[in-house]
């Protein structure tokens, strides 16, 4: 077994568990018993990857970024993840899970969101679904992402304000976990990222390697071989990241880098570097790296991109950290802003804020020049315009 | 004096917990949220619990996010916080409690303060201090087990776990045979102070409970607000624990209104 994948009961390493409370023990082991066995059986398989195909719209581009190539003295390829249905990755983890509930018997569907982007994917799919879908959102994200909480609503879903703690994704995320708690057997929680209680980060890593899967294809199509120099993705809970690394995480030569955002920059007391600042503790029943007081609680972080602003990261990447597997790069607001602006003039397409900080890696030179690159477009800037015009005063 | 020192640290379970746990009649354990209304009021509020005749206090440790909890419970534990409650504080609150109070002290809290605290040093303190046991709502059995039971046995400390209606037979009897003091049992699928009072489904979780003949006696949680409800939860079990609705109480009346309260739990 790869030293990158889950033990048995859980954990990478250190790293993970299921420090549930007891009323969600019934509803964390039937998932734990049976998600394997669902997401290997050809029945899901056929469901999964046609609804990926002919919904989603994969397998997604692998796109040779002409101009930015030369820009950086290298071989840069895009993985067009913000060509997918309901513009992010966010998509391959929700027809996953929307299945799987299916196959669970679960009539009713709960999800948490911050910036908008998995509760719009959630809602999505359970209007293909025809399931009741219930989105908790902080009051504070509410407010700052209109445009999402409509889409939500048009699709169907009810979104329920959030209003405990600092009212953002973490209080959306904690208010999810109790309904689920008070609704333990017809309810299906779709969490958003590779995070919370064992079997969930690694049912969303699983979902999400449909990226790394058609990476390897893609590359020994057009480079002749599967393998890239180095891969870059931006981390908050880290799903994205997790799908663009994972078949090459046994492949120790392929050197992998995960930007982290480091909000006003690390030392300012408003970031979301959770490497850098994190200390080991356990955030939504993971044991992780979490941003924290010296008493143990847990603490608001801070970047101009709702997708990164989470304080812990998932277990998965904690390990990847701790072992040095994976390289961790802090960038902050403004090295994001520049690179995403830069995307959008070199090679016409507007990332989202999230995915920036992925691309901001190549201007602070952290990639060997000449080396094949693969950078993750986790998703489109279609949602942050208002950023965009705020930030570069386009209006 | 040593030897008194020695029996008690070979004791498997606190000499206090087992002496009430044998008293006749239903148990009432109060829980509250250490730091709330006011940071200086922990001790005042034991103290009034006692004189009232609670026969257990759950001292809350306050956390940031609290996943088992309510909205009641959640903003008391906010506003702890704000007051400046942490762990250290609470243990320095605590000192010498002992030479007031006599009937149990459990202290609940969410796993992250205490490992952050250190669990080995969390437990010596809880020890030193005079805590009787823990409910630790998001460290459940297997873990706790294969990571951590060294540090609590070694202190004595009895470690008290939930379980709910959907908690399985089987699951129920491992349960039982892990604990060394009671059991907590959840009355609904719920977070705290969602539900009040019991219903006919609830009626048959607690018979059912009733009739696997555990070998610890159980105290029923969540739901419990006066003395009806209180009445209908310890039909089959041995107490109850009272918690959102204290803190209610405490909201409103303060430690002036505990007496009231605890009493009034009793009346018929
Ligand atoms: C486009 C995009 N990228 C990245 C993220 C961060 O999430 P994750 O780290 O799970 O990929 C989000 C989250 O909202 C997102 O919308």
């Amino acid at each position: 077994m790869s030293q990158y994948s889950v033990d048995e009961y859980g954990f990478y390493g250190e790293f993970g568990g299921a420090f549930i409370p007891e009323m969600l023990y019934p509803n964390v082991e039937e998932l734990r018993e049976n998600y394997r066995e669902i997401l290997a059986s050809e029945e899901f398989q056929q469901e999964f990857r046609a609804l990926l195909r002919d919904y989603v719209g994969r397998p997604t581009p692998l796109y040779y970024a002409d101009r930015l190539s030369d820009a950086y003295n290298c071989r840069i390829y895009l993985k067009r993840e913000d060509l997918c249905h309901t513009g992010a990755h966010k998509v391959n983890n929700t027809i996953g899970q929307i299945l799987l509930a299916k196959k669970l018997g679960k009539k009713r569907i709960i999800a948490e969101t911050g910036a908008g982007q998995h509760g719009v994917a959630t809602a999505t799919v359970c209007a293909l679904m025809g399931l009741p879908c219930v989105v908790y959102m902080g009051e504070v994200d509410i407010a700052r992402q209109a445009p999402n909480v409509a889409r939500m609503k048009l699709l169907g879903a009810e979104v329920r304000p959030a209003r405990s703690g600092s009212r953002t994704l973490k209080d959306a995320t904690n208010e999810a976990i109790r309904d689920w708690i008070n609704n333990p057997v017809d309810t299906h929680y779709i969490i958003g990222s590779v995070v919370g209680p064992h079997p969930y980060p690694d049912m969303v890593t699983r979902l999400q390697a449909v990226i790394s899967e058609e990476i390897q294809a893609q590359l020994q199509e057009k480079e002749g071989r599967p393998d890239p120099d180095v891969l870059i993705a931006c981390v908050g809970g880290g799903s994205n990241a997790a799908g663009t690394y994972y078949h090459y995480l046994d492949r120790e030569h392929v050197q992998i880098i995960a930007a982290e955002a480091a909000g006003k920059g690390v030392d300012t007391g408003e970031s979301a570097a959770t490497s850098a600042l994190g200390r080991v503790g356990i955030i939504h029943a993971s044991k992780t790296l979490l941003m924290q007081t010296d008493d143990g609680q847990i603490t608001e972080p801070y970047s101009i991109s709702a997708g990164l602003d989470y304080p812990g990261v998932g277990p998965l990447h904690a390990h990847l950290f701790a072992t040095g597997r994976a390289r961790f790069i802090p960038v902050t607001d403004e090295e994001a802003m520049e690179a995403g602006r830069e995307l959008a003039r070199l090679e016409g397409i507007i990332p989202a804020i999230e995915t920036s900080h992925a691309l901001a890696v190549l201007a602070k030179g952290a990639v060997p020049e000449g080396s094949l690159t693969v950078i993750n477009v986790s998703g489109r800037g279609d949602k942050d315009l208002q950023t965009y015009i705020d930030y570069f005063k386009l209006a | 004096m040593a030897s008194v020192k020695k029996q008690l640290s070979e004791n498997k379970l606190s000499d206090r917990l087992a002496i009430a746990l044998r008293k006749p009649g239903k148990l009432v354990s109060i829980y509250f949220t250490a730091g709330y209304p006011g940071l200086g009021d922990t001790v005042p509020i034991i103290r009034e619990l006692q004189a009232a005749g609670a026969d257990m206090v759950e001292i809350g440790l306050p956390f940031s996010d609290p996943l088992a909890d309510g909205p009641t419970i959640q903003e008391s534990s906010t506003a702890a916080l704000k007051n400046g409650m942490t762990t250290s504080r609470l243990f320095e609150q605590l000192r010498g409690i002992r030479s007031q109070i006599d009937i149990p002290l459990i202290l609940m809290g969410y796993f992250n303060p205490i490992l952050q605290y250190g669990v080995e040093a969390f437990c010596r303190k809880c020890r030193e201090v005079g805590i009787d046991g823990l409910i630790l709502p998001d460290l459940p059995l297997e873990i706790y087990e294969r990571d951590y039971q060294h540090h609590f046995k070694a202190q004595g400390l009895s470690m008290i776990f939930l379980i709910s209606p959907q908690t399985s037979e089987t699951r129920i009897r491992r349960i039982d045979a892990a604990s060394d003091s009671f059991i907590y049992m959840v009355s609904s699928a719920s977070t705290t102070g969602v539900q009040e009072g019991f219903g006919q489904g609830q009626q048959a979780y607690f018979d059912r409970i009733a009739a696997m003949d555990l070998e610890h006696p159980q105290l029923v949680g969540f739901g419990i607000s006066d003395a009806q409800s209180f009445r209908a939860a310890t039909r089959n079990a041995k107490g109850a624990i009272i918690g959102s609705a204290f803190i209610r109480l405490l909201t409103e009346k303060g430690v002036a209104g505990i007496r009231g309260f605890v009493e009034g739990l009793r009346s018929s």
